[in-house]
């Protein structure tokens, strides 16, 4: 069997070096396409319009002025009337007209009868007392339980006791194994109870489980000290600069070609099949390059759909539905928020025992599970209640890392309290209980070293409240995460033709990751050419499928299926290859655009001719992942890292500016180095932004969202970052593990890092993301007020 | 938004009779004298004593000049500069993100000043130089600034990049000498959701060492 395993460091080139990413030069020059910039010919203009009410029942709509309108085309009613309207931007009525300014005019003159219902846009601390006890688990819970990465034995034990409210069928195994739920999981889904849902409305707000875990009444007792806190990080949306939408066309009456802002190429035409009555393999999906994704865009969305029909109905002209940046920013995803009380049980050399949480949250209609608490720490003797609260915001998205951000902010939020209370330097905290970190504590405890080191952390570090000068307070704060990775589904067709050309094809995309990148650097790795030679093309379902981008499984998918089409080409050439060089095929290497004998290079030939030994046909091979049988497993899961911030809180304007950050991470054998230090530099940014400006800010009076913009929703800008350092682990203990993605793990730990920081700046704890200067000012003043009363 | 006389500037040809008024006329005009707002029907409307020319409300042609080629268009005096490249010309480098000004990713020159073109009418930019991305390749050389963000890997999704680049140029040809600093400054009307920012910091510190 031909040898798959990655090259070790004296025989790679490529892998793991400093190389610029290949679509640079296309972007930086404004010739790289994206759907949004798609024009197709006759194109219609296709607009939405939305609900005004955050709750309404439609009770009638008349369409006949908008139709009327000279140069409308088609018009689609989304959700007819009868239906209810869940959220302020929900979707009415699509229209497609000859210019967008028609299309406007069009969607204005439509009349729509709302039956305005109450309806909840807080996601404040539920009332005492509310909420439904936890009942039989329906199908999205499940689903939140299992992307929660919820313990297998809490999931099965409350699949035991409270069953499930749906009947459960093959298909959702599938989907569920698909998520990554165990063996055990799947058993207990398929083993559990069924018991009928009774009544009509939910309530606002679901209990969730109450998780204990060993005697958290004794640890509470017993500890030498309790520390107490509020944590938390509002919703936040994703603001894609390039909006969600598509431009559909009808080839003929059956077949459809759908140009898609997505991240997830191979599996949009499942989902816009059903809905539009024609065959998966009638649709063909592409995108050339998305302007942002960050988890928000897998899905083939309502507007898509629509965008379809109204083309069908207008014979087949490609309409174009991109959302406007205040529906983008209204309606097409967010993180959810996520609070809590905590209580924190300790012995006095900081050993941590104990944890207490009443947490809360939304992710919107479907109310969202809870964040993953307490974080990393495995902390012993633990009692944990989540009440969701299903409200009016609109919708909850995958958004990096999803609920690992929230949970940092809160766990680490509340070991950073623990460790002032504690008088210790939370570096000594985070240290001392590295044990109950699970299997990548020797890794913590190396990127805790490195990180200290970077930031010069023992020599700036300061206890609370005591690095002030004039109204400046400076100070640290830190935090660390995890995440899974492993490579997705991904199936990769390399071709190497007679006259020396190579060609892969494969329907991923590449969300601004590199994943073009990648695939070529692992292609001409084996193949021993340079990038250059090697045409990719991508983003196409005429291409062989290959996995949606989430989860950070795109590096490790895709990396491993060209892996194994370029060790099989390779080895197809060498047994065409070898008579010519009287040689075995298993003695021949393929090194510096050459095909050679090992040991004896002085019989070689190069590239160009040892291809044309093929043949008069293409050589092509299917590589895929995963491949049990072409071991090994080429990708891994289980990282972790660190962030480590230094701020600066003005204590008079109570303006927050971080100084420096600090980012170490692991993710296994780098492909290329330069672009993953990228992911991390971005995710800092990122944590910037979330950290001290963003929040989904709903309006109670009317329902809806008060800042859909760019100006409100504000996003850091060059000014507001700092000096960044970044660390990749690699080398020995790293790089044997595989490719594993990096999408998600630096972006969780940054806003955790920088709350801890403010604290220790200013001496108080600010609640909640994001630290704008009206809750700094109000923690101070509040502490001012405290000292006063003890004094 | 760049300073400039509207009136200087002004194309030559004739306008649609059936005319409104650009929107800078229009502000000018009604903040000089209430009796000078114009009435549909005429070509020219005087405010102050000056003559100023009125568009629409159907189309109009249009003529721009746009990396140094003239474009004659029929637009409708509302299209935005923004539009009329992107939807007419399929000159696509500027993007469409915030359509009011707030973010810097429509960024294209006109008269080599950065503006938005989100906020700008195409008719507004007749007679105007306009330069768009698009123009700073030669052949198959990139512009040293978008060599240097390539080097510095400064874009990911690359949704923001050409405004930053465009921004970038028109920044350091109005102040060569500017330091890093400066040019972080003049670069702050423009945003990125990847988080690029590091690597636009050293593709400045590379410029502001080497020149573009």
């Amino acid at each position: 069997m031909p040898d798959y395993n990655w090259p070790d460091a004296d025989h790679r080139t490529l892998i793991g070096k400093r190389i610029s990413r290949v679509d640079s030069p296309v972007k930086v020059s404004g010739r790289a396409k994206y759907t949004y910039d798609y024009h197709g010919a006759n194109m219609l203009f296709g607009k939405v319009l939305r609900s005004p009410h955050a709750k309404a029942k439609i009770v009638s709509i008349d369409t006949s002025a908008a139709e009327k309108l000279p140069g409308v085309k088609a018009v689609e009613i989304i959700q007819k009337a009868g239906s209810t309207a869940q959220w302020a931007g929900d979707e009415i009525v699509a229209v497609a007209a000859v210019d967008e300014a028609t299309a406007e005019d069009a969607a204005r003159l439509i009349k729509v009868n709302y039956q305005p219902m109450s309806y909840l846009v807080s996601d404040a601390e539920p009332p005492a007392g509310a909420g439904e006890a936890a009942g039989p688990m329906s199908e999205d819970e499940i689903d939140d339980a299992i992307s929660n990465q919820m313990p297998d034995a809490q999931l099965t034990q409350y699949l035991q006791e409270h069953g499930v409210s749906f009947k459960v069928d093959d298909d959702f195994l599938k989907d569920m194994k698909g998520e990554g739920a165990s063996d055990a999981v799947l058993a207990a889904i398929r083993q559990a109870p069924y018991h009928e849902v009774k009544g009509g409305g939910h309530s606002n707000y679901q209990k969730t489980a109450t998780q204990t875990s060993g005697d958290p009444e004794k640890a509470f007792v017993e500890a030498d000290v309790v520390s107490e806190g509020l944590y938390g990080a509002p919703v936040i949306v994703h603001c894609c600069l390039e909006p969600h939408g598509s431009v559909s066309e009808w080839i003929d009456k059956d077949h459809l070609f759908t140009h898609i802002s997505t991240q997830n190429v191979s599996g949009i035409a499942a989902q816009m099949a059903e809905p539009l009555g024609v065959s998966a393999a009638n649709i063909r999906i592409h995108q050339d390059n998305i302007g942002g994704g960050f988890g928000s865009k897998f899905a083939a969305d309502r507007w898509d759909i629509a965008a379809a029909r109204l083309s069908r109905k207008a014979g087949g002209r490609p309409v174009r539905i991109m959302l406007e940046r205040d529906a983008e920013l209204k309606v097409a995803g967010a993180r959810p928020s996520a609070y809590a009380r905590v209580k924190v049980a300790a012995k006095k050399d900081g050993t941590i025992t104990g944890w207490q949480s009443q947490s809360w949250g939304t992710g919107g209609p479907g109310g969202g599970g809870m964040p993953p608490i307490p974080y990393v720490f495995g902390i012993p003797n633990q009692h944990k209640e989540h009440t969701a609260i299903r409200n009016n915001i609109g919708p909850a998205r995958a958004w990096r890392a999803p609920n690992h951000p929230q949970a940092a902010v809160i766990t680490m939020g509340a070991l950073d309290d623990l460790a002032a209370k504690l008088n210790m330097d939370p570096l000594d905290l985070w240290l001392k209980n590295l044990e109950i970190t699970g299997p990548r504590r020797d890794v913590y405890r190396e990127e805790l070293g490195v990180a200290a080191d970077s930031m010069g952390w023992k020599k700036k570090w300061r206890p609370r409240g005591q690095n002030v000068s004039g109204n400046i307070a400076r100070g640290l704060g830190l935090s660390i995460h995890t995440w899974g990775g492993r490579g997705h589904a991904s199936d990769c067709d390399l071709t190497i033709h007679p006259d020396g050309s190579v060609d892969i094809k494969m329907g991923t995309q590449d969300i601004g990751t590199g994943t073009r990148t990648t695939i070529v650097i692992v292609a001409a790795e084996t193949l021993g050419i340079p990038i250059e030679a090697i045409n990719l093309y991508i983003g196409d379902t005429l291409y062989p499928p290959s996995g949606g981008s989430g989860g950070s499984t795109t590096p490790g998918g895709v990396s491993s299926s060209t892996r194994r089409a370029a060790v099989d080409a390779r080895e197809a050439l060498f047994a065409k290859v070898a008579p010519a060089l009287n040689a075995k095929p298993e003695d021949l290497e393929c090194v510096n655009s050459t095909v050679r004998v090992k040991n004896d290079p002085s019989r070689s030939l190069d590239w160009k001719q040892a291809c044309s030994k093929i043949g008069a046909m293409p050589l092509t091979i299917r590589g895929k992942n995963p491949d049990k049988s072409k071991p090994p497993d080429l990708t891994n899961s289980g990282v972790g890292g660190v962030g480590m911030a230094d701020v600066e809180v003005d204590i008079e304007t109570g303006i927050v500016r971080v100084k420096k950050m600090v980012a170490v991470q692991d993710c296994g054998l780098i492909i290329d180095l330069k672009m993953a230090e990228s992911s991390c530099y971005g995710a800092l940014a990122m944590g910037i932004s979330y950290a001290l400006f963003e929040e989904k800010v709903m309006d109670q009076a009317t329902g809806r969202m008060l800042n859909p913009n760019m100006e409100f929703y504000r996003l850091a800008g060059l000014n507001d970052i700092p000096e960044l350092v970044v660390h990749m682990m690699t080398g020995k203990g790293y790089d044997e593990r595989g490719v594993i993605g990096l999408g998600e793990p630096p972006v969780i730990s940054p806003g955790a890092a920088i709350a801890n920081a403010v604290a220790n700046a200013i001496g108080a704890r600010v609640s909640f993301l994001p630290l704008t200067p009206d809750k700094v000012l109000a923690a101070l003043s509040q502490q001012n007020m405290a000292h006063k009363a003890g004094a | 938004m760049q300073d400039h006389d509207p009136l200087k500037d002004e194309p030559k040809e004739k306008v649609d009779d059936n005319s409104g008024v650009s929107r800078r006329d229009f502000l000018k005009i009604s903040t000089i004298s209430a009796a000078a707002v114009p009435i549909l029907g005429t070509k020219v409307v005087q405010a102050a004593g000056e003559p100023v020319k009125v568009y629409g409300p159907g189309k109009v042609p249009v003529e721009l000049t746009i990396n140094g080629q003239k474009h004659t268009l029929q637009l409708e005096p509302r299209v935005t500069l923004l539009d009329a490249l992107r939807d007419q010309l399929d000159i696509t480098g500027a993007k469409r993100v915030c359509d009011r000004a707030e973010c810097g990713t429509c960024t294209v020159l006109l008269d080599n000043r950065a503006v938005y073109a989100c906020s700008v009418l195409a008719i507004e930019a007749q007679g105007k130089a306009i330069t768009t991305v698009e123009s700073l390749m030669q052949g198959d050389i990139l512009h040293p600034i978008q060599q240097a963000f390539v080097d510095n890997d400064a874009s990911q999704c690359g949704f923001c990049t050409p405004g930053f680049v465009l921004a970038f140029k028109a920044f350091l040809d109005e102040h060569p000498n500017a330091s890093p600093e400066e040019i972080r400054r003049g670069l702050s009307g423009n945003l990125c959701r990847c988080g690029t920012y590091h690597g636009i910091q050293l593709a400045i510190a590379q410029i502001a060492q080497k020149g573009a």
